[in-house]
């Protein structure tokens, strides 16, 4: 596993428009199978529109402590691009606006962003109610200052959604780097010593977990219950809900199905996997994203290709949701991923 | 070089078997889906079964199949060899049981 990102390895795919050329070219282009807007076209999908705003999604940087071999952020620690106090401010101006109930801030490592903790309290004075904090687990044990966050977490209600790939050692290293597992454990343990993840707290803690390799999750609920056994009978560990999400084929994912010539197969099994009932509920259609620098995309996965949203409004500067609603959303192959099977996104399956 | 009889993306065409006989196969894919759903046993419990047999039909594109769907039901590497080891015992075990046959000949034929 390689410990830099593609942006500082200057490998070519680290450009997101030699990712969408990959992802239009081979298959897609001699019509062995289908682009993703023929299949909405033929169950009259076409073109994706959002449903109403519930969730607005902030990238607070791509720095990270980790190396995920999967990352679609391409996120590590010699990311440097990390969400400004203006830009902050121009965030906290719209979600006085927004109709969305939920800020759900992720990155990188969003606490790594220095005014993290800052942007929580003024975005809860703002009216946000509903905080989801999308956590690698490792960086509450990474340096003496983030050993308090369970307690900041707490003290705002944050719903904490934590990267858990496996509830064995070996796995998860394998995806996220040696030692990972033990102090994803020790993390846990420490969010559950302030309640986080028991029963009446009130304190969610929610598992992801993303297959290591290429192929798709399964069953959502079984995977769940073999979690909850195993991490209650190994480290007495508590949670409550786990989400299964499909690695979506760009950034780091997309390099690794290429170089383990499985990039074909994948494509396949994603379309092949395509279900009607998850374009209903995908996320790009009730969450915005917002990137580091501000701009205005339909998903993370369309911020990482560099797809502003096809909107007169495209930046946080000068947020108008009723502009911004009346959009169509932007697509591409790697949309598939959120269409496979059960559906999926950071929420978990969707149909 | 001549090309192999297995081709690994014959897989995904496996469908197709549909098309020159439709009842058939459409009778044979309700079946097989049917089989593996959730029943008395579970469907991780049957994916395990699936695997080990794949090996005994030393069946390549199954073989290829219910790996991948062991990883996507979280089912360790530990878990799938075991299948394996458990297909591989009943099947040297049907060979060595007639070992007693070549006894019993043996017996029957020496003075």
């Amino acid at each position: 596993m390689s410990t830099k990102s593609l942006s500082a390895r200057n490998n070519e795919l680290s450009n997101p428009q030699k990712q969408l050329e990959y992802l239009s070219e081979g298959l897609f282009a001699d019509g062995e199978l289908p682009t993703f807007k023929h299949k909405l076209e033929k169950e009259d999908d076409f073109p994706l529109q959002p449903k109403p705003l519930e969730i607005l999604q902030i990238n607070l940087g791509y720095m990270c402590n980790q190396v995920c071999s999967h990352c679609h952020v391409d996120a590590g620690p010699d990311r440097k691009e990390i969400m400004t106090v203006e830009t902050m401010q121009h965030c906290l101006e719209a979600i006085k606006k927004t109709g969305a109930h939920t800020l759900d801030l992720t990155g990188g490592a969003p606490e790594m962003n220095p005014n993290f903790r800052w942007f929580v309290e003024e975005a809860s004075k703002a009216g946000i109610k509903d905080f989801i904090v999308r956590s690698n687990l490792t960086i509450i044990v990474a340096n003496k200052k983030y050993y308090d966050l369970p307690e900041f977490f707490k003290k705002h209600n944050v719903h904490v959604v934590s990267s858990l790939p496996f509830y064995k050692r070996e796995k998860t290293d394998k995806q996220r780097g040696e030692g990972v597992f033990d102090k994803s454990i020790q993390a846990l343990q420490m969010l559950n010593a302030v309640g986080y993840g028991k029963e009446g707290s009130g304190l969610k803690l929610d598992l992801v977990y993303n297959p290591s390799g290429a192929f798709l999750p399964k069953d959502q609920d079984a995977m769940e219950s073999d979690f909850k056994t195993a991490l209650k009978e190994d480290f007495d560990i508590d949670f409550n809900s786990l989400f299964a999400i499909t690695n979506l084929p760009i950034s780091r994912f997309l390099e690794y199905l290429i170089a383990s010539e499985n990039y074909e197969d994948y494509m396949y099994e994603l379309v092949n996997a395509y279900n009607p009932a998850a374009v209903q509920n995908v996320m790009c259609r009730n969450t915005l994203s917002v990137s580091w620098d501000g701009w205005l995309y339909d998903c993370d996965f369309n911020q990482m290709l560099e797809l502003k949203v096809n909107s007169s409004v495209k930046h946080i500067s000068n947020y108008d949701e009723d502009a911004i609603q009346n959009r169509n959303i932007i697509i591409s192959q790697h949309c598939y991923g959120c269409t496979a099977g059960a559906g999926s996104s950071c929420q978990g399956t969707v149909a | 070089m001549s090309k192999p009889y297995y081709d690994p993306s014959d897989l995904r065409k496996f469908g197709e078997i549909t098309e020159w006989s439709e009842e058939l196969g459409k009778k044979f894919f309700d079946y097989y889906g049917s089989v593996f759903e959730e029943g008395a046993l579970s469907a991780r419990e049957k994916s395990l079964i699936a695997l080990a047999v794949a090996h005994v039909v030393k069946c390549p594109y199954c073989i290829d199949a219910y790996t991948k769907d062991g990883l996507e039901r979280g089912i360790t590497k530990e878990e799938m060899m075991e299948a394996v080891h458990a297909g591989a015992a009943i099947e040297s075990g049907a060979t060595l049981v007639h070992g007693v046959q070549m006894m019993n000949k043996y017996k029957k034929l020496s003075m």
